[in-house]
């Protein structure tokens, strides 16, 4: 009836063929097809003969010892086959996480948030399995809430979490600071004495959530060997499967797990959320089961992005040049670590935006609080710095009565600068020129809502809700840059795998290229075959399903997979050349010099001399034969940012955007519409040009969302969440969506594959404070907080 | 669970009288959220759906017989003319999604204070016409919310149609949500002209218990417009008027804080909804005003 | 615990053991093998499991199964039939191959509902403008495209429409 997964027929193969170019080529996507036609099978289709559905019982209060726990009337209930709480683990190793192991896979002895896993259910209808889970009785007794700065490191602060082993516990002031990174270069307070205009701003900036559309869900299969063979939605396979094994008390051999169709991720898969409930239960039931997350349960399920306050202060000289910025950066953490760490130094390390500064005073620290999980989004750090240092170089354009995109190319980057770091920007960084371009393009028409039948509102502030038409509408222009590095930093060893076979398959040469990379929508999968072609020159390329039968990926995160795992795929890829070129000499070598003297190529399914002499068909060379490489790659290393001055070359490479927002106001009602946001990107080289567009206008209107509605609200006194929902948590509509001009530019990084620039995270920094900076020249507010609500724009807070 | 599936009106009733904790679903807009996010587990669910009566109208000499299930599309589609503060509110509710499917009588059952239509129906003027197995009665619009998503319903009965009055003069709409579409209100605001009755009625939703008229504004509103002879010499109304009205709508607010936005918020929303709403009415009365006597 | 008739696609289809509290999303997904109709919020909020009940586009999420029994279910599975019976050719509905041209699938999810939106206006529609567009597919939330690519899939969509006709 229903497709059932097995390893024998992958329901994610993606074969090429409508696909057709190599690197630079707008090829289409080869699972379009399968997406628009319904049959591309996610997580959620998932589906098995016999499987259970699992659910999970959460925490309905935020911080909590866990008096007792009585799961007997929910196991009475017939339909249901499991009940586990902690006690029912099976090993000793009950925590997990991405980089500290302080989550714990089922609550022990106390809850630290709102809606933390207690308990698991397996039964044979998802309703029976929430009845059963609602007759679980959890008595709380409630501990003092941990909620902000002053909380967690009061004198007499309850600790979030007791003894604390982890690696940066040494050197925290508070052990309700997960991880503080300072950055001190030159002498910030003698260069204050040289300013002759100081501007201070404190900012907020909102909880964020990824909201992917496809919530977590996958289906967890027990096999004979007694392992588990997982079917999941993830960004990073290997590192679930670390993280997984020792909880489950398996050998990571008997851990299998192949990716199903993702329904977006933008960091919020990159943390466990149903994995290892699903096997547990499977392993404990020995039968199928299937967890997928509503949406309210998927607020729940997956951290957010760091809420942040920030302090920061700039100087400047009368003819326009920084003289130094201090910062205080404050990031949120909530209750597990997450990806803390490097949101940290992220957030240290590119506070000072894409700007010459000699001398700064940098510190940035994540809380442990009580508060919702924070780790991983799109952007992370620099996102929430770019918000705060973007409204100061406004403020202090104003207050030197510079133009503000002028006094941005005063002291923009460019390659050479060191960053606060000490690191030397050591590729193209075209800050200026992004600006140049984004501020020549021609600007959206005024009063576009006219027309002969009145005022069109769908084109107003407000909509199809009919709140004004044209009244007390002012339009407002802001810009913004800003600056994210791509990939994993601070001495991570950041590599991926590509396995690449060549071979011939009825009559034609095939590129077969398996990766790990979990294709989450970006279109890795698109990349992958484009690069086979244009390296090996073959028409026709397979990519496999990933799966963990290869080696790592690394994670589809910080912009980074075209450049690692594209980079394996390239290097693997010229190591099979190579295979095959030494085969073709070794046949055929004999009958034309060229195979010893030229520079030899594929192309066209042929062995080609850099001459275009062709000397023989790829067929032939590979008949009987095929050629498999499997190869890690690496891009070059980085190193920690030292712990007190935060020195180190610590980022692989930088991206840049800057934004120009449009925005129309109605300034009485405090509703915005942004009539356009246009996009000006370095991506050094747009291996999909399609692609790349799809990556920048995506990652424009989540800015676009932070600046105007998106926000996770946590009720300080209780530190629950108080929409959890789509109706309250809001993201745009393509009614709220404005057009995205986009100028794409292409400065080689010859340190990167092809010269590449990660492209996905860029965008979604400046598009927030370019909306603001838009909103604060409609409206002369003053706005130091993120996103903006209507009662900030009317004075009614 | 049980899925009453009743085929016509009677047997509706009747399965109704037998189960009076039973729940209508028609569109499912409020229903399935409830029984999707495990809010409600009721005994009985009650599908309306084929009940063709229910998703008929009929335009009388005063006014529109509208059935509760008719869906929001249709009333946007069709009865622009008759209703046309319903029509534009109905073109605010939720989704195109949502708007093939839910009608008014759904949002009038959920009566919640942010439901879409209730400010047009109050401003319009209307009666819902309820029945059960006792009988039917028709409990004016006024009188049908009576607390936080509580209304006059018995709970036996159902409601069947609602009966609004035709517009005789210019009917306006408005909204506040965060969002450019699909949003639930922050606030929102319903102004009809009554130009037969030399009246104004307004409607004000989610800024208060339940749905509510500005009744002092109202009656400050007619008293002005009448003693400056506003109905008859068609002028401007005066700013300080407007001002004036938009005041005591603010005033008829008893709003709260809550996640989609603040009192005060709101408060000074509806003040501006309210002067909006009225210019543009005006505005519309004298533009008709003027092609009469054009015409004339 | 009850059965549900109901025609999708064409084809008349049977579910035993329905909850009475279950959505029609549900019974396609789950029971009917159809799970191309995609379930992303609950509530309405999404568009993503937009399917034509009886000919109109509503929110699967929100009929209750029972509320399907007789009905007509037209699901992403069955767009390219039902263009098909429009236009007698391709194996993809215009409307579908006009988001795989123009770039306007990411991760997908949200495909399904949109495809199933877009189609219907056009039939309504044939010659929208963007706000049009806009309005129609207000509906139907997307996170990874930011929208313009699939205002650019529609364009073409009914773009070769016209030129078909």
């Amino acid at each position: 009836m229903t497709r059932m997964p097995s390893d024998k027929a992958p329901t994610t193969i993606t074969q090429g063929s409508r696909a057709e170019g190599g690197i630079g080529e707008s090829t289409l996507r080869p699972d379009g097809t399968l997406k628009v036609t319904g049959e591309f099978a996610y997580s959620s289709d998932m589906w098995h003969e016999d499987m259970l559905w699992g659910q999970i019982l959460r925490s309905t209060v935020a911080h909590a010892e866990i008096v007792s726990i009585d799961t007997g009337e929910a196991l009475a209930t017939p339909g249901v086959h499991a009940v586990m709480t902690y006690d029912d683990l099976p090993t000793e190793v009950r925590h997990y996480g991405l980089e500290i192991r302080d989550t714990p896979v089922l609550a022990h002895g106390k809850v630290r948030h709102h809606g933390e896993p207690v308990a698991i259910v397996a039964a044979d209808h998802p309703e029976t399995a929430r009845r059963a889970a609602a007759k679980i009785r959890v008595e709380y007794r409630e501990l003092p809430l941990i909620t902000d700065e002053a909380s967690a490191t009061a004198p007499d602060a309850v600790l979030v979490h007791e003894n604390r082993h982890d690696h940066h516990a040494g050197h925290v002031p508070h052990p309700n600071i997960v991880h503080r990174q300072p950055i001190v270069r030159g002498d910030a307070a003698a260069a204050a004495r040289r300013a002759d205009v100081i501007v201070t701003g404190d900012y907020t900036f909102g909880m964020q959530d990824q909201a992917f559309l496809g919530p977590e869900s996958g289906l967890a299969v027990p096999e004979e060997d007694g392992g588990v063979h997982l079917y999941i939605a993830t960004q990073w396979l290997h590192s679930d499967l670390r993280q997984m094994a020792p909880v489950l008390g398996l050998p990571e051999d008997k851990v299998r797990m192949t990716l199903s169709g993702v329904g977006g991720a933008f960091g919020g898969r990159e943390d466990l959320s149903m994995q290892i409930h699903a096997c547990l239960l499977a392993l404990r039931t020995g039968r199928p089961v299937k967890i997928v997350y509503n949406r309210f349960e998927s607020f729940f399920g997956h951290v957010h992005r760091h809420p942040a306050t920030l302090h920061y202060e700039h100087g400047a000289t009368r003819d326009g040049k920084l003289t130094h910025m201090k910062c205080r950066i404050v990031l949120d953490g909530g209750a597990y670590a997450s990806a803390s760490p490097a949101v940290v130094g992220n957030a240290a390390s590119l506070s000072a935006g894409p700007y010459v500064i000699d001398d700064v005073d940098i510190e940035a620290l994540a809380l442990y609080t009580n508060n919702p999980p924070c780790g991983a989004m799109r952007g992370f750090g620099a996102v929430q710095a770019c918000f705060a240092y973007e409204a100061q170089m406004d403020k202090l354009a104003r207050e030197l009565g510079l133009d503000p995109v002028e006094f941005r190319q005063l002291n923009a980057m460019e390659q050479g600068t060191l960053m606060p770091t000490g690191q030397p920007v050591d590729s193209p960084a075209p800050v200026a020129e992004l600006l140049r371009r984004v501020k020549a393009m021609p600007m959206p028409p005024e009063r576009q809502w006219e027309s002969s039948e009145g005022a069109d509102v769908r084109q107003l502030p407000g909509g199809l809700s009919n709140t004004t038409h044209g009244e007390d509408v002012v339009r407002g222009v802001g810009y913004a840059v800003g600056i994210k590095n791509v990939g994993f930093s601070e001495g991570f060893d950041d590599y991926s795998t590509a396995r690449v076979r060549m071979e011939v398959v009825g009559g034609e040469p095939v590129a077969t290229v398996h990766t790990a990379m979990a294709e989450v929508g970006q279109g890795g999968v698109t990349v992958h075959a484009q690069i086979a072609r244009t390296e090996l020159g073959v028409a026709q390329v397979t990519i496999r399903p990933a799966d963990t039968q290869v080696g790592s990926a690394g994670s589809t995160s910080a912009s980074r997979q075209t450049y690692v795992t594209g980079g394996a795929v390239k290097n693997a890829c010229e190591l099979v050349r190579e295979r095959v070129l030494e085969i073709g000499r070794r046949k055929f070598g004999s009958y034309h010099p060229a195979w010893a003297t030229a520079e030899l190529r594929l192309e066209g399914g042929k062995v080609v001399t850099d001459g275009g002499e062709v000397l023989a068909d790829l067929v032939d060379v590979l008949e009987g034969e095929a050629v498999e490489v499997e190869q890690e790659w690496r891009h070059r290393p980085t190193e920690p940012f030292d712990l007190r001055t935060g020195q180190g070359n610590g980022h692989v490479q930088y991206s840049f955007a800057a934004h120009r927002a449009v925005v129309e106001v109605d300034t009485a009602l405090g509703l915005v519409k942004v009539i356009e946001l246009a996009c000006a990107q370095d991506v050094g080289k747009a291996l999909n040009p399609l692609s790349v567009l799809g990556q920048i206008q995506g990652g424009t209107v989540q800015g676009l969302g932070m600046a105007v509605m998106e926000e996770i609200v946590v009720d300080p006194a209780t530190a629950k969440v108080n929409n959890p929902s789509f109706t309250d948590y809001l993201i745009p509509t393509i009614l709220d969506t404005p057009t995205i001009p986009v100028d794409v530019l292409e400065l080689a990084d010859d340190h990167a594959p092809y010269g590449l620039r990660g492209v996905g995270e860029a965008p979604t920094l400046s598009s927030t404070p370019a909306v603001l900076a838009a909103i604060r020249d409609a409206t002369g507010l003053e706005l130091n907080r993120t996103p903006v609500r209507p009662e900030h724009l009317t004075g009614t807070v | 669970m049980d899925f009453l599936r009743p085929a016509s009106w009677q047997e509706a009733l009747a399965a109704k009288a037998e189960h009076p904790a039973a729940v209508p679903i028609a569109g499912g807009t409020d229903v399935m959220v409830e029984i999707n996010f495990d809010h409600r587990r009721p005994e009985h669910l009650l599908d309306l759906t084929r009940i063709a009566d229910l998703y008929e109208w009929e335009v009388g000499e005063r006014s529109v017989r509208l059935g509760a299930s008719v869906p929001y599309t249709k009333i946007m589609e069709n009865l622009r003319a008759e209703l046309p503060g319903l029509a534009l509110a109905s073109h605010t509710v939720a989704s195109p999604q949502i708007r093939n499917r839910g009608g008014v009588g759904g949002n009038l059952g959920t009566a919640s204070p942010a439901g879409d239509a209730h400010p047009a129906l109050l401003a319009a003027g209307a009666e819902v016409e309820v029945e059960s197995v006792r009988g039917s009665r028709r409990i004016p619009i006024d009188a049908f919310f009576t607390g936080v998503k509580r209304n006059a319903l018995a709970a036996d009965e159902l409601i069947k149609w609602v009966h609004i009055e035709k517009a005789d003069g210019p009917q306006q709409f408005s909204k506040v949500g965060t969002r450019n579409a699909m949003v639930i209100a922050v606030c929102a605001f319903g102004l009809a002209l009554h130009p037969a009755t030399r009246t104004v009625r307004t409607g004000i939703g989610s800024a208060a218990p339940t749905p509510v008229r500005a009744g002092a504004a109202e009656e400050f509103l007619n008293a002005a417009l009448d003693e400056g002879g506003f109905w008859d010499n068609g002028r401007i109304v005066p700013p300080s008027v407007v001002k004036q009205f938009a005041q005591l709508c603010s005033g008829a607010c008893n709003p709260i804080d809550d996640v989609r936005g603040t009192a005060a918020y709101r408060r000074h929303a509806v003040g501006v909804m309210a002067r909006r709403t009225l210019t543009w009415t005006w505005e519309s009365y004298r533009g008709a005003r003027r092609l009469t006597e054009g015409a004339a | 615990m009850m059965r549900v008739n109901v025609t999708v696609n064409g084809r008349p289809q049977q579910a035993d053991d329905v909850w009475e509290g279950e959505s029609l999303l549900y019974v396609l997904r789950e029971r009917l093998g159809l799970p191309g109709s995609k379930n992303a919020c609950e509530q309405g909020e999404c568009g993503s499991c937009t399917v034509r009940l009886d000919g109109v586009p509503v929110c699967s999420c929100l009929v209750a199964a029972g509320q399907a029994e007789g009905r007509e279910v037209v699901t992403v599975e069955g767009l390219a039939q039902l263009a098909g019976r429009r236009t007698e050719d391709g194996e993809l509905a215009p409307v579908q191959q006009a988001f795989i041209d123009a770039g306007a699938v990411q991760c997908g999810f949200c495909t399904p509902g949109l495809l199933v939106a877009a189609d219907e206006m056009l039939e309504r529609n044939p010659n929208p403008s963007d706000e049009d567009i806009r309005e129609a597919l207000s509906g139907n939330l997307c996170r990874c495209t930011g929208y313009e690519k699939i205002m650019d899939a529609v364009r073409l969509a009914a773009a070769r429409q016209q030129e078909a006709v």
